[in-house]
């Protein structure tokens, strides 16, 4: 394996970290929508919702991206790799996303929220003002357990031919007939993106705890 | 369209193969990733340092490997070490060490809240079966005959993506559930036994 080789993979990390952020950046507001979507019990847009996470959640990523990649340019609509990427992404994390702000939304004291109509506040204000600083403290952990989850699940969008981090150790190792060392660069690029999620995740974890403890 | 889906019956001896193959190695790679678990609990909580140091690396090492590129290195990496298994082995002893780390965690998780919430693993337990049965159609990669598998052979040989993959997808669904069904009654019978 060449310096350029290593070079090659980590352009592909380049990709996969790109990839993710964009994911989760669209993954995560949709999924607080759907969420409020259901709190709100909108009649039959919500049931829709419910049946949207449920069959989302049992769907493993690589068939969802081979579905999209595949069956969008039946119908016409003509995608490219990294658009079905980003899209099969965004679908799969929203669903999770939407169960864990929901959950969030679920604990939320209903007497704050009248307190807060009592004084006059609108719906929008009592939303950003009084809802969402609480639920996001709550749903965090959740939500980057939601991310490293995500990032774990990027290695598939190869498959359709993105060339991120396991595409390039894929070709690597196909053309030098090694493809061990490649494979060890991959994950040596992975895991202290996943850990340092993780370890964010424990971190908030007992420091909520520790401040529920103090009060 | 439902021309597609006709094609999609015709072939559904495939689908069915590939679905049962699913859930074969799903729930053997499950059963033998909680017994792998069961036995790294222990070691994860045990008072000997270098023995929970050890089982500790493990299991947040796997948790910080992507499964795909986990079942890569057992397929392709192995041979390196003079180890050459079939898919068939590879996919199923990748499926199950990876998972037998998240098992111990949650086992470890469950046992540490003991007096206080007896059947908190349940519901945690399922959502990792459904996690395997997912993880289980990354093995596409290395050509074992499986669902998504079976799905994309239709699709290559009739062109019929949609009506191919989507009913692949509704059968995960199914599959899907059918644990979360499982999980939910027995956890009334626990509940109902307390």
């Amino acid at each position: 394996m060449s310096g350029a080789d290593i070079a090659a993979i980590f352009g592909g990390a380049v990709v996969t970290v790109s990839l993710s952020l964009v994911g989760i950046l669209i993954g995560l507001p949709i999924g607080l929508g759907l969420a409020l979507i259901r709190w709100a019990n909108v009649p039959f847009v919500a049931r829709i919702v419910v049946l949207y996470v449920s069959v989302l959640r049992a769907t493993p990523l690589v068939t969802l991206l081979l579905l999209l990649f595949f069956a969008l340019p039946n119908i016409g609509v003509p995608i490219n790799p990294i658009s079905a990427a980003i899209l099969a992404l965004v679908m799969n994390t929203s669903a999770f996303n939407c169960e864990v702000w929901r959950s969030a939304l679920m604990g939320f004291p209903k007497d704050q929220y009248e307190a807060a109509q009592s004084v006059g506040m609108r719906a929008g204000q009592r939303f950003r003002r009084i809802v969402l600083p609480q639920i996001v403290r709550v749903s965090l952990p959740g939500l980057v357990n939601e991310m490293s989850l995500l990032i774990k699940v990027t290695p598939v969008l190869a498959v359709v031919g993105v060339v991120d981090i396991t595409r390039a150790a894929v070709r690597i190792g196909s053309e030098t007939y090694e493809p061990l060392p490649p494979f060890l660069v991959a994950i040596a690029l992975y895991a202290p993106i996943v850990f340092a999620l993780v370890s964010l995740q424990r971190w908030i974890e007992r420091r909520q705890l520790a401040v529920e403890a103090a009060a | 369209m439902i021309h597609d889906f006709g094609i999609v019956w015709s072939e559904r001896a495939l689908l069915l193969s590939g679905l049962a193959n699913t859930t074969i190695l799903s729930a053997l790679s499950a059963v033998a990733a909680l017994l792998l678990g069961c036995i790294l609990t222990p070691a994860l909580m045990s008072k000997q340092r270098l023995v929970s140091w050890v089982a500790r690396v493990f299991v947040d090492g796997m948790r910080c490997v992507p499964f795909l590129l986990f079942a890569y290195i057992v397929y392709y990496g192995f041979p390196s070490f003079g180890v050459r298994l079939d898919n068939w082995t590879s996919g199923l002893a990748a499926l199950t060490i990876y998972n037998a780390a998240y098992m111990a965690e949650i086992l470890r998780g469950a046992w540490a809240a003991q007096p206080r919430e007896p059947i908190e693993a349940g519901p945690v337990l399922g959502n990792q079966m459904i996690q395997i049965i997912k993880d289980s159609a990354f093995l596409t990669i290395i050509a074992l005959p499986e669902l998504t598998h079976a799905a994309s052979s239709i699709q290559s040989r009739h062109y019929v993506p949609f009506a191919a993959f989507i009913t692949a997808v509704f059968l995960y669904w199914g599959l899907c559930l059918v644990i979360e069904a499982g999980v939910s009654s027995i956890g009334r019978v626990a509940e109902a036994r307390r």
